[in-house]
């Protein structure tokens, strides 16, 4: 079976691309859990979950000087029939979904005061999306939110991120078996935001998940979804997309475990850049542990680097303990935006900043067809846009 | 009455080996494409002619050093190459670029749009383009893949054809497009041409190294091009004679620099 693996990672043009770092097979595996921050070291950025990051921009969140002062504002706004509770840091459900993986998920873990729990019931289908809206005023913060999926309900959430925030955050998904749950994360902050977050999903057996992650604002986003199965035959759809401008530093590092016979994974992350410094990484960690059989899994990214100066790393990485298993996959490409495709376009009487739309707009169209969310489409296409105004002029 | 002027064209390209950073590849082009002719221009490789073509639709690898290009009094050098397209100067480009993502019905509007200086009316538009496509034997499917992506050889030269038969400019340059075609498409292809030159609105720069594309498309004149020039003018007797001699006359030890 893992012959018949497409793997590869192609580069065009004269942009860097991380190489898929050395290390032993069983490096995932080991990786280190736990709700207290004091047993984590202060990552010093030779570490390989952080040698990406600039840790000098985390504003403390890394090594315990970031006080937290509030000024995060956390709506929940939710149909009928759904709970919304804001619970103390002892109720008993917190942290079902797993345990932080690294310093300032355990930091965020350690430090929330109150957390959001967002029950969906058994059975329930909802009409209209659970919508939580998370602004920020400035200050340094730390949330964690719990959203649990009831047996055979079906959901859709969308969390909002606006403002300007410092903050570490966690966000738990429950799926009970056979539920469905579509969680759209957008991470629309201010250029001068931080924000460091650890989503982990237990899918239960038979349910579904899927995440879009679209990450455009914010001076630095480090976000980690992770997803586990609580069951076989559980599905999990991860899309993300991100568009990082000049200074930015957008981080969406993703972990699979596969360890439950007859589960599925499907990723697919593409990013645009433009200008300097923009700093896109993309680490898709995959693993498919010796129990489960079955598995059949694919991981994509894509990045399309529009003007000099940005970089990016994209890093796919797939562990196979089993050859059981139906498929697994993954591709990674990054390619320059090119100017003979802009002199085409242009040869046939289309204007420049027209031109540039075309390519960028059908770069995410594709991702967004395929995320199939029609009002969801718009927005993203609309937003996508609106980056590409504010960069032209 | 649209007329291309080019007079004393000169082109540099960058270059590493040279000492001020450019190298001359087009030494003064004295050219007058009028709307309603056809000018086959023939050399061999290396010669400029490529470069002429790009030159003429503003590539951003060329730099004019000197001499004019006007269409009908107006400066083409002064303008972007979205200007020069909307002016009526069009390009059928010898290596079509492939745009992910965009869809040639999506490409074709859009330009069209571009061009035309409004949207074309929706029906009227779909029905232009699906017998523009069919004349060319392209597979209705094409319209939903995106442009160029995975195309043949043959399926890029219809598609620029196709593009020129929508765009419908007062100035066509077609930069080999004859090359890597087997017969049967050369065929579709030159017809396109013709129906486009039939209308007697369009000045056609033909860009060959064969004389076989002459065959379906016959040129008013034929201008021999070596070392960045036009070395000889003539009528179509002078193809012949390319196609019976070949460019040793025009080249000094088998190369045109």
């Amino acid at each position: 079976m893992a012959d018949n693996i497409p793997a590869g990672s192609t580069t065009e043009g004269a942009i860097q691309v991380g190489q898929p770092p050395q290390q032993p097979a069983d490096a995932r595996v080991s990786a280190f859990a736990s709700y207290n921050v004091a047993d984590f070291p202060v990552p010093h950025g030779r570490e390989e979950e952080w040698r990406f990051t600039p840790l000098e921009r985390l504003r403390g969140l890394h090594d315990g000087s970031a006080e937290m002062t509030g000024g995060l504002r956390v709506e929940v706004t939710a149909p009928e029939g759904v709970t919304v509770e804001t619970v103390d840091r002892s109720d008993a459900r917190l942290g079902r979904a797993g345990k932080p993986v690294d310093r300032v998920a355990a930091q965020a873990y350690s430090s929330f005061e109150k957390a959001s729990v967002v029950t969906i019931p058994k059975d329930a289908v909802l009409a209209d999306p659970v919508r939580i809206a998370v602004h920020g005023e400035g200050g340094v913060a730390y949330e964690h939110v719990q959203i649990e999926v009831g047996a055979f309900a079906e959901a859709v959430v969308v969390i909002d991120h606006t403002g300007d925030a410092t903050l570490a955050a966690g966000v738990e998904y429950v799926l009970g078996d056979g539920s469905k749950l579509t969680v759209v994360s957008v991470q629309d902050w201010d250029d001068t935001a931080v924000h460091v977050a650890q989503h982990t999903a237990l899918i239960g057996r038979d349910a579904g998940f899927k995440s879009v992650v679209v990450t455009f604002g914010g001076d630095l986003v480090r976000l980690h979804p992770r997803v586990i199965y609580g069951g076989p035959g559980g599905e999990a759809e991860l899309y993300g997309l991100y568009f990082t401008e000049g200074g930015q530093h957008q981080e969406h590092r993703l972990f699979i475990d596969h360890d439950t016979p007859h589960c599925r994974s499907n990723v697919a992350y593409k990013g645009a850049l433009q200008g300097r410094d923009a700093h896109a990484v993309w680490i898709g960690d995959v693993l498919i542990r010796a129990a489960a059989e079955g598995t059949d899994t694919y991981e994509l990214n894509r990045n399309l680097v529009l003007t000099d100066g940005a970089r990016v790393d994209s890093v796919p990485n797939l562990e196979i303990e089993t050859g059981e298993i139906i498929g697994a996959g993954h591709a990674s490409a990054t390619g320059r935006f090119d100017d003979e495709q802009l002199f085409y376009l242009m040869a046939r009487g289309i204007p420049h900043d027209e031109a540039r739309r075309l390519v960028v707009r059908g770069f995410f169209a594709e991702l967004v067809q395929q995320i199939g969310m029609a009002d969801l489409e718009e927005r993203l296409l609309g937003k996508i846009e609106e980056e590409l105004e504010a960069s032209v002029s | 009455m649209a007329t291309l002027e080019i007079h004393d064209l000169h082109v540099s390209v960058e270059s590493d080996s040279s000492a001020d950073g450019l190298r001359e590849i087009l030494r003064g082009v004295d050219l007058t494409v009028k709307q309603g002719e056809t000018h086959a221009i023939m050399g061999p490789n290396g010669s400029g002619k490529s470069t002429l073509a790009y030159s003429l639709a503003g590539h951003p690898k060329y730099t004019v050093t000197g001499g004019t290009v006007t269409l009908d009094g107006e400066d083409v050098l002064a303008m972007s190459v979205d200007e020069r397209a909307r002016a009526g100067v069009f390009l059928a480009m010898q290596y079509p670029v492939e745009v992910p993502g965009v869809s040639v019905s999506n490409f074709l509007r859009t330009s069209a749009t571009a061009v035309r200086g409004e949207a074309p009316k929706l029906r009227t538009w779909v029905k232009e383009v699906k017998e523009t496509m069919e004349r060319l034997q392209i597979d209705p499917s094409f319209a939903e893949r995106n442009v160029n992506e995975g195309f043949s050889g043959g399926e890029k030269k219809r598609h620029e054809i196709l593009q020129l038969e929508l765009l419908k400019p007062s100035i066509a340059i077609l930069d080999e497009t004859d090359s890597g075609l087997d017969v049967d498409a050369l065929r579709v292809v030159s017809e396109g041409v013709n129906r486009v030159r039939e209308t007697g609105e369009v000045g056609t720069l033909l860009i060959t190294h064969y004389t076989r594309i002459l065959r379906y498309i016959k040129p008013d004149q034929v201008h021999v091009f070596a070392g960045g020039r036009i070395v000889e003018s003539g009528g179509a007797e002078l193809a012949d004679k390319l196609e019976n001699e070949g460019y040793t006359a025009y080249v000094k030890g088998g190369t045109s620099e």
